[in-house]
């Protein structure tokens, strides 16, 4: 864990699979070269973000429900702290056994002693955003415990050794249906040798797989979608029934929960079942939903923890900007709507969060000095896609902004040139110091563009502008300039018509006299339409 | 060393050194139905078609009639011991109900392995959510334990006309928070493999809903 001053206050950023291993640009350059993941990931964003429109807009109280559910998270994240001590309170209080814990590793400790404290070597798991940033599933295998991954695309992504989920809904998107029975017959024991590649007998196959063990193993992993601060209540949302089996039929359900993840009451459910299900796979609703509040005898399991994870969060708690970013619920909708995440693909981000909401919630989970962090907020066109889709408005362009600022502070700080003239943040800031004086001031505009003819030596024969010197070189690579025009727009204003009065500082309009000696104007302007027009007259 | 809670919860004091204040949050969302009860039954009926639910309309007097048809060649089924017995078909020679008693720590509740065994489960409900298609069940005495219409295969459930609302915000209001629940919208499905839309994975794969007026 790395502690950071970067000004008030001193944060505590998180460990695991919250990191970009290596720059997103060259890393998104490789990946572009995968088509059967371009295609894939084109007809899903494609497919679900049309979906999402449809449900979205049959609701006439959507954009209230937006509303509602921003202004309830920004209420969670203002009082975080004593939201956390009343969920313990009535969790407890409910039989269950609250766990805290600094950072992944920490968590991922309290799992494997809860598990080994069952005596078993084999757990079941539902699909968890939080325990794959732990890097739960290797930890435990380390300790010689399995952890069977039990919603189809998760399993598709476990038994494809070495494989990434590339998506947060649907991670096993990279993989089509022939590779996936390809995988099924191969890993799967006892499975028909002559599985085909429809999806309902690859489903099929999964079932006859899992079935034998939701029956038997006694332990169960989670994550959670929200957690009820005033009851204590837990709530998944899930479409296989996977989550079901995992919730309902062990002995010891051990869930991973974010600090972020609370709602204050059980009314806020209304507004969050209604915006996550359409946000996320563009359904009305998804086909099952749990709650449950404590242990119940006689129903579902009686050994409830639950573990509260820490891992960066307070570090994103402390940002004014950045702190939106915990509001987000998980839904990917940012993802299906982005440009950038449609071309490049989940892997490129390097996180367990990719997409939009990856490119600021990583950088400030694992801090933007850290591994390749500070080449996420830049992996946007900033083109606002993925603020109009969030369901709770976090606004994810003005964190890009705000983080890229950051992270050219942490550049200048820790670079390789350290701001010496060779910088090229000095050069850039030369730049901008430049254009500042030169935008601001009339007669050096003027100036500058009666050197404009003078460009034509540069862009020689062909009329463009292939290469730059410098900082500014880097936009030349990918690009031509078109020859500059000849004269500027300045000059064409002035000689079609004429010089504007010249202005002197500090003047204003009058605006009162103004308005004084337009006023039988408009009286006149009324006259003329109600004579044009009776009906104007009547209605008066 | 102070403790991980500790710790955390002063992280979090640190990290709010600004006080935000955000504003209490506005509730202008729709919560209260301004349709009539028969529109609200069609559009139940629509959403659930729509999730490959198969939908019935019955009265007391046909109800039973219903779910012996529906049953069709199942030999054993599990019903919640307070589900009402008039609604039941007569067991005969190939065919009878099992009772579970509702609690897995007490005598007369299925095992799991004997629940994977029976054809089919048939409960009631608390209430319905017309605008997404949502039945839920709240562990009370005609719905039964989790475990009765998860493991099956086939789940017969009765909705009565007077559990139908509009809304979200109406359907939450009258669940019980401190009993477990269970939200159904038709039956279980997946789209992980290319995105093709495949009803019935562990769940039960069979969704027969009863409309009973």
């Amino acid at each position: 864990m790395t502690a950071t001053a970067l000004g008030m206050p001193q944060v505590r950023h998180g460990v695991g699979n919250i990191f970009e291993h290596e720059p997103f640009p060259e890393y998104a350059k490789r990946e572009l070269k995968n088509e059967q993941l371009r295609a894939n990931l084109g007809f899903a964003t494609h497919k679900i973000r049309t979906k999402r429109d449809a449900v979205t807009s049959e609701l006439p109280d959507w954009q209230d429900l937006r509303t509602a559910g921003s202004m309830i998270k920004q209420q969670v994240m203002a009082n975080l702290d004593t939201y956390l001590e009343e969920f313990e309170r009535n969790f407890t209080a409910k039989g269950g056994h609250v766990h805290w814990a600094r950072d992944a590793h920490e968590a991922n400790e309290i799992a494997l002693k809860l598990i080994q404290a069952e005596g078993v070597t084999e757990v079941n798991k539902i699909k968890s955003m939080a325990t794959a940033e732990t890097g739960l599933n290797e930890y435990l295998e380390e300790f010689g415990i399995h952890a069977i991954e039990t919603d189809l695309a998760e399993e598709i992504v476990q038994l494809g050794d070495n494989d990434r989920p590339s998506h947060i809904l649907v991670p096993a998107i990279h993989r089509n249906r022939t590779e996936i029975r390809d995988i099924f017959r191969r890993k799967i024991e006892g499975v028909n040798p002559n599985l085909s590649d429809d999806p309902a007998e690859l489903a099929e196959a999964s079932r006859f797989r899992l079935r034998e063990k939701f029956l038997t193993n006694k332990v169960a992993i989670s994550g959670v979608n929200f957690g009820i601060a005033d009851t204590g209540t837990m709530t998944i949302v899930e479409s296989e029934g996977n989550g079901r089996m995992c919730l309902t039929l062990p002995d010891t359900l051990i869930t991973f929960m974010g600090v972020e993840k609370l709602l204050p009451t059980v009314q806020d459910l209304e507004v969050f079942t209604q915006l996550l299900p359409r946000s996320s796979t563009g359904e009305r609703m998804n086909p099952y939903t749990s709650m449950w509040t404590g242990v119940t005898p006689g129903d579902g399991p009686q050994n409830l923890h639950v573990i509260l994870m820490d891992n960066g969060r307070t570090a994103v708690l402390a940002d004014q900007v950045g702190r939106q970013a915990l509001n987000c619920i998980r839904c990917s909708a940012c993802m299906n709507v982005c440009p950038v995440y449609e071309r490049a693909g989940g892997h490129a981000y390097g996180s367990t969060y990719p997409g939009p909401i990856g490119a600021i919630l990583s950088p400030q989970l694992g801090g933007i000095e850290n591994e390749h962090n500070a080449t996420l907020p830049f992996a946007s066109s900033l083109c606002g896609a993925c603020y109009d889709a969030c369901p709770v408005k976090i606004n994810i362009p003005d964190v890009l902004v705000h983080l890229r600022g950051k992270a050219v502070d942490a550049e200048k700080a820790q670079g390789e040139f350290a701001g010496g003239k060779k910088d090229p943040h000095y050069q850039m800031d030369a730049i901008m110091f430049g254009a500042k004086k030169l935008f601001s001031s009339g007669k050096l505009m003027g100036l500058a563009t009666k050197g404009l003819p003078v460009s034509k030596l540069v862009t020689g024969k062909k009329h463009k502008i292939s290469k730059l010197p410098g900082l500014v070189g880097g936009w030349t690579d990918y690009r031509d300039i078109p020859e500059p025009p000849s004269t500027s727009f300045r000059n064409q204003w002035k000689k079609e018509r004429g010089a504007a009065p010249k202005r002197v500082g500090g003047s204003r309009v009058d605006v009162a006299a103004l308005m004084e000696a337009n006023k039988t104007k408009v009286a006149e302007a009324h006259a003329k339409a109600e004579a044009a027009n009776p009906i104007i007259k009547e209605a008066q | 060393m102070t403790d991980a809670k500790s710790e955390i919860l002063g992280r979090i004091r640190a990290s709010l050194w600004d006080s935000p204040q955000p504003a209490e949050p506005v509730r202008t969302y729709r919560r209260v139905s301004d349709k009539g009860q028969e529109e609200i039954i069609e559009i139940l009926v629509d959403r659930l078609i729509d999730y490959k639910a198969n939908v019935y309309h019955e009265t007391a007097e046909t109800i039973a009639g219903r779910i012996d048809e529906l049953l069709a060649k199942a030999s054993r089924y599990v019903v919640p011991a307070g589900l009402d017995a008039a609604w039941l078909p007569e067991d005969t020679a190939s065919r009878s109900a099992v009772t579970d008693s509702g609690n897995a720590d007490k005598p007369g509740a299925l095992s799991v392995r004997e629940l994977d065994a029976v054809d089919a489960v048939v409960t009631s409900s608390t209430v319905s959510c017309a605008e997404t298609g949502t039945i839920a069940l709240n562990s009370n005495p005609a719905e039964g334990r989790r475990a009765i219409t998860l493991v099956p295969d086939h789940h017969i459930c009765v909705v009565p006309v007077e559990t139908i609302v509009e809304l979200i915000p109406e359907t939450v209001a009258r669940l019980d928070i401190e009993k477990p629940i269970t939200w159904i919208s038709g039956p279980s499905a997946t789209s992980d493999i290319e995105l093709i839309r495949v009803e019935g994975v562990h769940g039960p794969r069979t969704l027969d809903v009863i409309i009973l007026k």
